[in-house]
C-alpha cells in the first residue's frame, strides 16, 4: 500500500526542506512586495525590504498579519494577482465584518488539494477507496479541501455535503464507503445514528475517518474510533492559508505533520510577538511559501499550540503541531463555526436590548448546545407572553443570520447574569468538563 | 376605563415568585388578582394590585414591570354568567388574548379579568348589554 502521497517531499531530509523554503521565501517575499501594496506597506513601516529576508532564518524581521488586517483590506486588499488568473473564493462563516475572502489561482488549489491528498493517503487512502465527503460544501473550505483531494488520490468521491444523516447512512451502507470526512461531532453523531438503526461497527466498511474544523479530543476520537469501526484522523487549515490540509495526522496519530514546503511555522509569544522556540506553548503563525492569490504572510491563527520535531515512526519528516490548545483571542467556535462574542452583542444592540447576555456552551450526545441568556430591557417588557415569544424567535432569527449557526435564546429578568467582580462572564463553556 | 393590570417578568427558579410577592407586600398594597402565565425560562406575573400606579412607581427599578389596562367583567356567581360575557365579546368579534378571575368583597360578585384586542369598544359592547365593568375607582382598592 501507498503510504504517501508525494514521498519524495513528505520525507524530504530536514536540509532539503529547508532548502526548499529558502528559495520559495524569498521569491514569495518578493511577490508580495510587488504584487500586494498593503503588505509592502507594513513591511516599509516595519524597515524592511525584500532583500533583507534571504532565508526562512530571516521571517522574524517581517510584519505580522491579523484577523484584522483582513478585515480592513477586505476584500481585495491583500490579492496577489490579476483577478483574470484567480478561478474561486472560499470564504468563512462569519458575518461581514469578520469573513474572510479568500482568492485561489489554479495552481493554488493545485498545492491545497495535493495537501488534502496528502492527509488522505495518510489515512489509508488510495484509488480504490470511496470517500464519503460530509464536510459542507461551497463557500465552506472543508467540502472542496477534501473532495479535491479524494480526486487526486483517485478515490470514488461522495460529495454528499453535511447534514441529511438519513441519506449519509444510506450512501454509506449501499455504496460501502471506506473514509469519512466530516466534523468530529458530526462523526460522533452518525456513529450513535448507526447504532440506534441497530447497525454494528462491524457493518459498515470504513476504516478511517479525517476530522477537523473543531477542537475534538483524545476521549472523543476513542468514542468515534469505537463506535464507527475505523481509526480517527485528524485535519488542520483554516481558510486564510487555503483550506483544511495545512497539517494533518498519520498512523502515529501524535500531532499533525505540517506541510512544510508550502507552509512556514512558527510558534509566537501572543503578547510580545516574539518568536518561541520548538516545544514552548504559543500561537501559530503561518507564512505561505508559495501560494499566489493570497499569499499571506506570518498570519496570525490565534490557535495555541506547541510544535515537534520528534522524528516520527511514519517516515515523514515535516514537523508536527498539537492539536490547538486554546485561543489567544475570544473566539469560540462551535459545531465547527468560529463565533465571536462581539457578533452577538452587535445583534442584541441591533435587536434593541442591552448588551448583558451569556453564551452558555456545553455538549450533548457530542454535539454542542449553544444557549445565549439575554437580560430583557424594560421598555420590551410587556404583559402579552405572545409578544415576548415573538421577540425571542426574533432574536434567535437574527443571530442565526449573523453568526450562520442558530443558538437558542433564553430571556430572562435584568440582573440576572452572572457577574463575577461586577464584571459579567460572557461565556461559560462547559464542553472542557467533559474532555 | 378599565382597570390597571401590573405584570412581572420573573426567571423561572425558585424564590422568584416570593420575592415578587414580598415587594408588594412590603409597599403595603394588597393583591386581589393574580395569574401566572408560564414559558421554559420565564414567567409573568400578572396582579391587580390597590394603589397599582404607586406600587409600580416604587417597584419599576427593582423589577421587569409592565403596567396596563385590562377589561373587569362582573360576573355573578351562577352558571351561564361567563358564557354571557363571552357571548357578548364573540359577537363584537373581540378577540381573548388571556383571562382570569376574581371574586368580589359582595354576596355572590365575581370579576372576570380580560385582555382583549380592542379594549374600548369591547368595554362599551358590555356596558351595553347590561354587564358592568370595573375602573380603578369603583374596584376601591
Amino acid at each position: 500500500m501507498k503510504r504517501y502521497y508525494q514521498p519524495e517531499i513528505e520525507t524530504a531530509s530536514r536540509e532539503k526542506i529547508l532548502e526548499i523554503q529558502n528559495e520559495k521565501i524569498v521569491r514569495q517575499v518578493r511577490h508580495v512586495w510587488d504584487n500586494v501594496p498593503y503588505y509592502r506597506h507594513l513591511m516599509e513601516e516595519k524597515g524592511v525590504a525584500p532583500e533583507d529576508i534571504r532565508s526562512v532564518e530571516d521571517i522574524h524581521k517581517l510584519p505580522f498579519l491579523s484577523k484584522a488586517d483582513l478585515r480592513e483590506a477586505y476584500p481585495y486588499g491583500l490579492l496577489g494577482t490579476d483577478l483574470k488568473n484567480c478561478v474561486r473564493i472560499q470564504s468563512t462563516s462569519g458575518t461581514t465584518g469578520r469573513r474572510v475572502v479568500a482568492f485561489y489561482t489554479q495552481a493554488d488549489i493545485d498545492l491545497w488539494e495535493d495537501c488534502c491528498a496528502r492527509a488522505i493517503v495518510a489515512a489509508g487512502g488510495t484509488n480504490e477507496d470511496v470517500v464519503q465527503v460530509c464536510y459542507g460544501y461551497g463557500l465552506f473550505t472543508g467540502g472542496p479541501g477534501l473532495n479535491g483531494g479524494s480526486h487526486k488520490v483517485g478515490c470514488l468521491t461522495l460529495p454528499m455535503s453535511s447534514g441529511n444523516t438519513e441519506r449519509q447512512i444510506q450512501f454509506m451502507m449501499d455504496l460501502g464507503s471506506t473514509i469519512l470526512c466530516c466534523t468530529p461531532s458530526y462523526a460522533a453523531y452518525i456513529g450513535e445514528s448507526l447504532a440506534e438503526r441497530g447497525f454494528k461497527p462491524e457493518d459498515n466498511k470504513l476504516k478511517a475517518g479525517i476530522f477537523g474544523a473543531e477542537p475534538w479530543t483524545e476521549e472523543m476520537r476513542r468514542e468515534i474510533e469505537k463506535s464507527l469501526g475505523i481509526r480517527a484522523y485528524d485535519i488542520y487549515g483554516l481558510t486564510e492559508t487555503s483550506g483544511p490540509g495545512v497539517a494533518f495526522e498519520c498512523e502515529e496519530q501524535q500531532g499533525m505533520h505540517i506541510n512544510e514546503d508550502h507552509f512556514y511555522v512558527e510558534v509566537i509569544d501572543p503578547e510580545t510577538g516574539e518568536v518561541l522556540p520548538e516545544g514552548s506553548r504559543g500561537e501559530l503563525v503561518f507564512t505561505s511559501l508559495d501560494k499566489e492569490a493570497f499569499p499571506l504572510l506570518r498570519y496570525r491563527t490565534r490557535d495555541i499550540c506547541v510544535l515537534s520535531r520528534k522524528p516520527c515512526s511514519c517516515g515523514r519528516t515535516h514537523i508536527r503541531m498539537s492539536k490547538p490548545m486554546g485561543r489567544s483571542d475570544d473566539m469560540l467556535i462551535i459545531r465547527g463555526v468560529n463565533v465571536f462574542p462581539s457578533q452577538i452583542e452587535t445583534v442584541l444592540l441591533n435587536e434593541g436590548y442591552t448588551p448583558n447576555y451569556q453564551i452558555m456552551l456545553d455538549r450533548e450526545r457530542h454535539n454542542d448546545t449553544f444557549d445565549i441568556y439575554v437580560e430583557v430591557s424594560p421598555d420590551q417588557f410587556s404583559d402579552l407572553m405572545s409578544q415576548i415569544q415573538r421577540m425571542e424567535k426574533s432574536l434567535e432569527a437574527a443571530l442565526r443570520t449573523m453568526l450562520g449557526i442558530g443558538p437558542k435564546v433564553h430571556l430572562v429578568a435584568p440582573k440576572t447574569i452572572t457577574r463575577s467582580e461586577g464584571k459579567a462572564v460572557r461565556v461559560v463553556d462547559r464542553r472542557k468538563l467533559h474532555d | 376605563m378599565a382597570i390597571t393590570q401590573l405584570s412581572m417578568f420573573l426567571n423561572n427558579q425558585p424564590g422568584q415568585l416570593i420575592s415578587a410577592v414580598g415587594a408588594i407586600s412590603g409597599a403595603g398594597a394588597n393583591i386581589r388578582a393574580m395569574s401566572i402565565a408560564e414559558a421554559n425560562d420565564f414567567g409573568i406575573l400578572r396582579t391587580i394590585v390597590s394603589e397599582p400606579d404607586r406600587i409600580y412607581g416604587l417597584l419599576k427599578d427593582q423589577f421587569l414591570i409592565a403596567r396596563n389596562q385590562v377589561l373587569a367583567a362582573r360576573m355573578d356567581d351562577r352558571s351561564g354568567a361567563l358564557h354571557a360575557i363571552l357571548t357578548v365579546l364573540n359577537e363584537a368579534n373581540v378577540n381573548i388574548e388571556y383571562m382570569y378571575a376574581f371574586t368580589g368583597t359582595g354576596p355572590e360578585e365575581a370579576y372576570v379579568v380580560f385582555r382583549v384586542n380592542d379594549l374600548e369598544s369591547a368595554e362599551q359592547m358590555l356596558n351595553a348589554a347590561g354587564i358592568a365593568t370595573l375602573t380603578d375607582q369603583s374596584l376601591k382598592l
